[in-house]
């Protein structure tokens, strides 16, 4: 390329980009998406697209790019949606990012490349999570994706779990000219994106498109595998022959609140709630075999202000629940879960009782669950995660009446790598130790990163430990350095 | 895919499989399960490993009818196929020397126990094994239980076969007569197992049970097979299936695997009237077999 100064193709003027609004993606109307499983954000057209794209005011140092976990170059990415060019500019996300479909529809963008953009201090930031979907849903529509070519190297990687991190690491490397080939405990690929994210926030066709396109540059797949159970890592690294491998294994058991009725029939982790649903299609019963409780016109409560609290309260509404309750111990500020999520929640009609918290649960005599009798909370002093610590105020209980409960208030290490890997450290909860830069484990060509070494963290987060995790997987392959 | 290589009835609504799952055989030891998924709208379903061929690359599981998912198992022959299989899942059982060891299989959970006996004779202990069925026809795996105990016993609550009643009487006979038993392993019903418990927390015997909670993933993710034991919170997939008998809390057990009866009873009631729509009024299906939740073993 020529060094000469590159002419900016934005027809509009750098002073009058902030004039222009945000532009909105197109929604289904809250009542009648809150009765199917069909995707809430309808997507942008070109015309909105470009519209967006031209707000960018092109900064000399992009701070979205520095604060996206895997480095997506934004500013060329845009630019490239201003010139028209939507297929380079999905190449362009490639580049940094195997999932852009994914990432465009579930990355709290608030908390990343928007969160920093230069408009946000004057006006909204630039879409950039909803351009990041145009370009890849275009590129999908298209068809014509370029499988970029490698020379292979020889070298064989194992990972273990197809969620994000896994995912991310299978494309890095493949594209690295390495051989891959990634397990997965259940019978459908994806992990979280399949068994934990629903229908309406991200269609499973999606993913299947992904996954496809990541076969297509050679990453082979094998379902129904528990590593640690069905093969080890020891197995995997002597007899199968890898010569590295990434641990990916996601989020764990359910945490539960040992409060009295926990068991009772009625009571959910969100985990299996969501995964009935989304990965077993227990919605469509008697059609599939996996029952769950009927919905329909009972009440409903998810306990936890996170992302997964959402998405499962946010299907028992659309599986005819009657009453629909966020129960979260903080308040709105506190609230971890994605900003949009919560607005689109509040539109559907979810009742968020917040600075709420549970403290028994209620049972007909006969095993099943009539209602929580819940407390309500105040701030007090900042606790150890930084956030003002919930105390009860005295006398406030009162009683909820329910006839399903879901847990979703966060999760625990999965065991099973861990105690069936000699030499493999772990921290104290439990979780795989890694380096934070370069996502190693204290055994040598083992690497692990995602939920399984943070807890539960976001999908962007463990795609950012995969790239990382990949940079150094490559690096040691090459080197032979650990 | 993985085929079935044989299939035989061991009894009435009670088949073994011997399966291609070459990786799971290499893996598998006693006390370990697997979920199995037949076709594309099937549920998961956990069932007990019996035995397996590391060689021949084979696991043999054995499955009793009770609602759609076994039933459809069950109808399945030699040379076809189940979409999916999974494992070996859960601990496997604490194989050491005991000393004299108690193995109770009750009904198809003998098949389970059976491995389980086999390690524990393997292992240099006096293995006395105690099966029961509900009748003559449903005692299971009698010369492969015999190959592996000290001493057999068998009861059927009908009397149709060997002794009438139960095993937990032939549990208290043992007791009674003064036999030191320094471990008792029981798999079978939940009432089985909770009245073996019951009978030995009093004389301090040490008891595992074997537990068959409602799973989906079966790998430490779902959450649904929670259990408690001491009053907390742990799962089977992961923690288990072989608990303290003594710390187990039953009643929660029993009450839990009745969470999708409805469900269970709908959804065998469809596959029967469509079964007899294939088969026409004269072949019909009767067999309306108790409701089993959760997985068998």
């Amino acid at each position: 390329m020529s060094p000469t100064v590159k002419k900016s193709l934005n027809p509009v003027p750098i002073k009058e980009r902030m004039k222009v609004p945000r532009q909105l993606m197109l929604e289904q109307q809250p009542e009648v998406r809150a009765h199917n499983f069909e995707e809430v954000n309808l997507g942008y057209s070109t015309e909105l697209a470009q519209r967006e794209a031209q707000r960018c005011l092109e900064c000399a140092k992009p701070t979205c790019t520095d604060n996206c976990p895997v480095g997506v170059k934004v500013k060329e990415f845009v630019e490239l949606i201003v010139a028209g060019d939507f297929l380079g500019a999905a190449a362009k996300i490639r580049e940094d990012n195997v999932l852009p479909a994914v990432t465009g529809r579930v990355c709290p963008q608030e908390d990343h490349c928007e969160g920093k953009c230069l408009l946000s201090k004057k006006v909204k930031p630039l879409g950039i999570g909803y351009l990041e979907r145009f370009v890849a849903d275009y590129e999908q529509r298209m068809g014509t994706h370029v499988v970029p070519k490698v020379v292979p190297t020889g070298k064989k990687i194992a990972v273990v779990g197809s969620g994000p991190s896994g995912l991310t690491v299978a494309g890095d490397l493949v594209q690295r000219g390495h051989k891959v080939r990634v397990f997965e405990a259940l019978h459908e690929l994806g992990g979280v994106l399949v068994y934990g994210i629903p229908e309406f926030r991200l269609p499973k066709q999606i993913i299947r498109e992904q996954l496809d396109y990541m076969r297509e540059m050679g990453v082979e797949f094998e379902t129904d595998v528990v590593v640690g159970r069905t093969v080890t890592i020891d197995e995997l690294m002597g007899e199968e022959g890898y010569d590295a491998v990434f641990i990916g294994t996601g989020a764990g058991l359910p945490q539960f609140m040992n409060i009295p009725g926990e068991h009772l029939n009625g009571v959910y982790s969100a985990n299996e709630f969501l995964t009935r649903i989304n990965l077993m299609k227990a919605y469509k019963f008697p059609v599939y075999d996996e029952p769950m409780l009927d919905l329909h016109g009972k009440s409903v409560a998810v306990i936890g202000g996170g992302n997964t609290a959402l998405d499962a309260i946010r299907s028992a509404l659309r599986l005819g629940a009657g009453k629909a309750y966020v129960i979260y111990r903080r308040s709105d500020a506190e609230m971890p879960a994605r900003a949009e999520e919560v607005h689109h929640a509040r539109q559907e009609g979810i009742d968020f009782q917040m600075l709420t918290a549970p403290v028994e649960f209620l049972s007909d005599g006969k095993g099943w669950l009539t209602g929580a009798r819940c407390v309500r909370m105040e701030l007090g002093e900042p606790d150890a995660s930084g956030r003002r610590r919930p105390v009860p105020i005295k006398g406030s209980e009162f009683d909820l009446p329910l006839s399903v409960a879901i847990m979703a208030i966060g999760t625990s290490a999965n065991p099973i790598v861990q105690s069936t890997t000699p030499g493999l450290g772990t921290n104290k909860r439990g979780y795989i130790q890694a380096s934070e830069e370069t996502q190693r484990t204290t055994r040598e060509g083992v690497f692990a990163g995602g939920d399984i070494v943070t807890g539960s963290a976001t999908v962007i987060l463990a795609m950012g430990a995969g790239r990382r995790a990949a940079k150094s997987i490559h690096e040691y392959l090459t080197t032979g350095a650990w | 895919m993985f085929k079935i290589t044989h299939a035989e009835f061991l009894a009435p609504g009670i088949k073994r499989f011997v399966i291609e799952a070459p990786r799971i055989a290499r893996k598998q030891k006693p006390g370990q399960f697997v979920i199995l998924r037949i076709y594309e709208e099937g549920e998961r379903i956990p069932l007990t490993i019996e035995n397996s061929d590391p060689e021949r690359g084979t696991i043999n599981i054995v499955v009793q009818s009770a609602g759609k998912t076994t039933h459809l198992l069950n109808s399945l022959n030699t040379g076809d196929e189940i979409l999916d299989v999974v494992g070996p899942l859960g601990k496997p059982s604490e194989i050491a020397k005991y000393g004299t060891v108690v193995v109770v299989g009750g009904g198809v959970g003998t098949a389970m126990a059976y491995p389980t006996a086999a390690a524990l004779k393997q292992a240099g202990n006096r293995v006395i094994s105690i099966v029961g069925a509900r009748n003559k026809e449903l005692v299971i795996l009698e010369p492969e239980m015999r190959a592996v105990s000290d001493a057999l016993m068998i009861t059927t609550d009908d009397g149709s076969y060997a002794d009438k009643g139960f095993v937990t009487d032939k549990l208290r006979q043992l007791i009674q007569n003064g036999t030191r038993i320094d471990l008792v392993v029981a798999v079978g019903p939940i009432v089985m197992m909770r009245a073996v418990a019951e009978m030995t927390r009093k004389e301090n015997i040490h008891t595992v049970v074997s537990l068959n909670p409602i799973m989906i993933d079966g790998t430490g993710m779902c959450g649904g097979c929670r259990v408690l034991i001491d009053g907390k919170s742990e799962f089977a997939c992961v923690d288990g299936p072989e608990f303290d008998a003594h710390r187990v809390d039953f009643a929660v057990l029993v009450q839990r695997n009745t969470m999708y009866r409805d469900a269970e009873q709908q959804s065998m009631a469809e596959f029967q009237h469509a079964r007899e729509a294939q088969a026409g009024a004269a072949h019909s299906c009767a067999a309306v077999a108790e409701s089993v939740p959760g997985g068998q073993r």
